[in-house]
């Protein structure tokens, strides 16, 4: 099939053209900068310093705390973000009415920008706060560890009904003659879903842990909103030690703190890449 | 079998209440901003504003005391700022989302039509990149902005917006699943690339732009990273970014501002809810 279509060369370079020379000059250009300030120890004039600034970078107490809780966080978030959906997807494979709207009610978070909503979750966890109202206590749910699950809550929120969707398709696409088979068989729910669903499941569950993680990664964007600049040490993420390093114009550990970040997310999408990858073959070998 | 209906009622009766909580906090932004200035910072003052402390419980709203659009009346009327913040908000989001897509679908077409070696390479790269967090590349954004002297100016957010390969994946994995067969009639009637492109590829991908280019509208509708690392300027910034300001200051209007700044992604949702379907189940599921 490919001999075919590339017996007449496609002249395609020019589709590419733009983006091309967009990627180059406003992020692969730059980030050549961004080696270069890594590397040396005054933004003018620099000398070439080796991996001073990465080795003061880790020993930096503010740069360690964000890494620790951004990781902490992606830690919580992932597994969540992946699990919760597909029991619902899970759930919603039955016959139960009412299905499409019920998807959409999942899904609607989804359009809703997350500064609107933040009014809303202030007043839920405040000290005086709703929640605490319903459940009889007085935790005060910003300056405590339980902020997280706040946060958590938010995160869940938003990004349950997407992959919510993607689990369900990749459900809907499972052959139904191996589910007829098994149903004939008497194997029941569980053993249907670790037996046969599971592995065509793989590739998107894959997919999905890839989408948490870069959404995980986001989530300072939830943290800023509810708590600002300041929030409980708990709280404090990567993104506001980046924050406060642009506002102090210090190029070099910025420029290291992004390379060493580039290559520790580069390397695990890489792996998780090559799973899905290999995944893939296998389901199509079938 | 009874037993098991009885199962699926409660399994549904479960969903449905999730269901309504997934919604409640859209729903109750909405509803809140029909309050009156003077029943928010009765009800919420505590909890929001800079009132004290407070032994009462703040509960939300669901039904206000009185139904007023004075909220809205300040908003569109007396605070000038606001409105520009908005109009600030569509200068970023709709040139972004309409370059973007335009820009990545001519790329995808250059590669799904020529899928050689080194585009795969460069396929991958564009992956990579997709995938980084805003803390790796808001560095690179943020000192090529200085480089190219658009730091604090709105090129600053629209030219990485414009030319970044988040839709090129998407967009790509859809083409390529568009019948060959196609392809081969139209060169055998001697359509040149760009006929086939603009007559069948895009035709044929209409769903799948449209998914895209709803969630760059989300995702740019709602950014508050860029804008705070790429921007001083008050005068420059979006509404996703102000809005935790009035969020502090004026509460009588955040209600309004919040419901407001949802509309154009519920118009955009309800309009186009399918193609999103669609579109991210291609993303997700091969």
């Amino acid at each position: 099939m490919k001999k075919r279509l590339s017996a007449k060369k496609p002249h395609t370079f020019f589709f590419l053209l733009p983006s091309l020379l967009g990627v180059a000059l406003f992020f692969v250009l730059p980030f050549g900068m961004v080696l270069y300030y890594s590397l040396v120890n005054r933004p003018v004039n620099g000398e070439f310093v080796g991996l001073q600034n990465f080795k003061s970078l880790l020993q930096n107490r503010a740069f360690l705390l964000g890494a620790k809780n951004t990781t902490i966080l992606i830690g919580l978030s992932v597994p969540l973000a992946v699990l919760l959906p597909l029991r619902l997807a899970l759930w919603l494979e039955r016959a139960i009415p009412m299905k499409s709207h019920l998807r959409t009610a999942f899904l609607s978070p989804m359009l809703v920008p997350v500064a609107s909503v933040i009014l809303v979750w202030q007043v839920l966890f405040h000290q005086n706060g709703t929640l605490n109202a319903y459940l009889g206590t007085r935790l005060n749910w910003f300056h405590s560890p339980w902020s997280i699950l706040m946060v958590l809550l938010l995160f869940l929120w938003k990004n349950v009904g997407y992959h919510t969707i993607l689990f369900t398709a990749a459900l809907a696409a499972i052959p139904k003659a191996y589910i007829d088979m098994a149903n004939l068989d008497g194997a029941g729910r569980s053993r249907q879903f670790f037996a046969i669903k599971l592995h065509f499941l793989a590739p998107t569950i894959f997919f999905v842990v890839l989408m948490s993680l870069i959404a995980s990664m986001k989530l300072f964007r939830e943290v800023w909103l509810l708590t600002g600049s300041y929030p409980y040490e708990t709280l404090y993420l990567l993104q506001h030690f980046m924050n406060n390093t642009y506002r102090a114009m210090d190029y070099q550990k910025l420029s290291a703190a992004a390379l060493l970040l580039a290559v520790v997310m580069g390397a695990g999408i890489s792996v998780l890449l090559g799973v899905e990858s290999r995944l893939d073959r296998d389901t199509e070998n079938e | 079998m009874k037993k098991q209906r009885l199962k699926d009622g409660c399994l549904w009766l479960a969903l449905v209440i999730l269901a309504i909580l997934f919604v409640l906090p859209t729903v109750l932004t909405v509803v809140n901003s029909f309050l009156s200035a003077a029943e928010i910072e009765r009800s919420y003052g505590a909890a929001l504003g800079s009132g004290g402390y407070m032994k009462e419980r703040i509960i939300l709203k669901l039904v206000p005391d009185i139904v007023t659009g004075e909220q809205y009346k300040t908003f569109l009327l007396q605070s000038p700022e606001y409105l520009q913040k908005f109009w600030n908000s569509v200068l970023y989001t709709v040139p972004i989302t309409v370059l973007q897509t335009l820009i990545s679908a001519l790329a995808a077409y250059g590669f799904c039509r020529k899928p050689s070696r080194l585009r795969r390479t460069i396929f991958f790269g564009y992956l990579v990149l997709t995938l980084m967090p805003y803390q790796v590349t808001l560095v690179p954004n943020y000192l090529g902005s200085k480089w190219l002297k658009t730091y604090d100016t709105i090129w600053a957010i629209l030219l990485p917006g414009i030319f970044s390969p988040f839709a090129v994946f998407l967009l790509t994995k859809y083409m390529q699943r568009i019948p060959k067969a196609y392809l081969e009639a139209a060169q055998l009637d001697g359509a040149n690339e760009w006929q086939i492109f603009r007559r069948i590829f895009l035709p044929q991908c209409k769903s799948a732009l449209f998914a895209v280019g709803m969630l760059i509208f989300f995702d740019y509708w709602n950014m508050v990273e860029q804008p705070m690392v790429l921007l001083e300027s008050e005068d420059l910034q979006p509404l996703s970014l102000y809005l935790s300001k009035i969020n502090q200051g004026e509460l009588g209007l955040a209600f309004a501002a919040a419901a407001i700044y949802m509309i154009p992604c519920l118009l955009l949702f309800a309009n186009g809810e399918k193609h999103l379907e669609e579109g991210i189940v291609t993303g997700g599921v091969k």
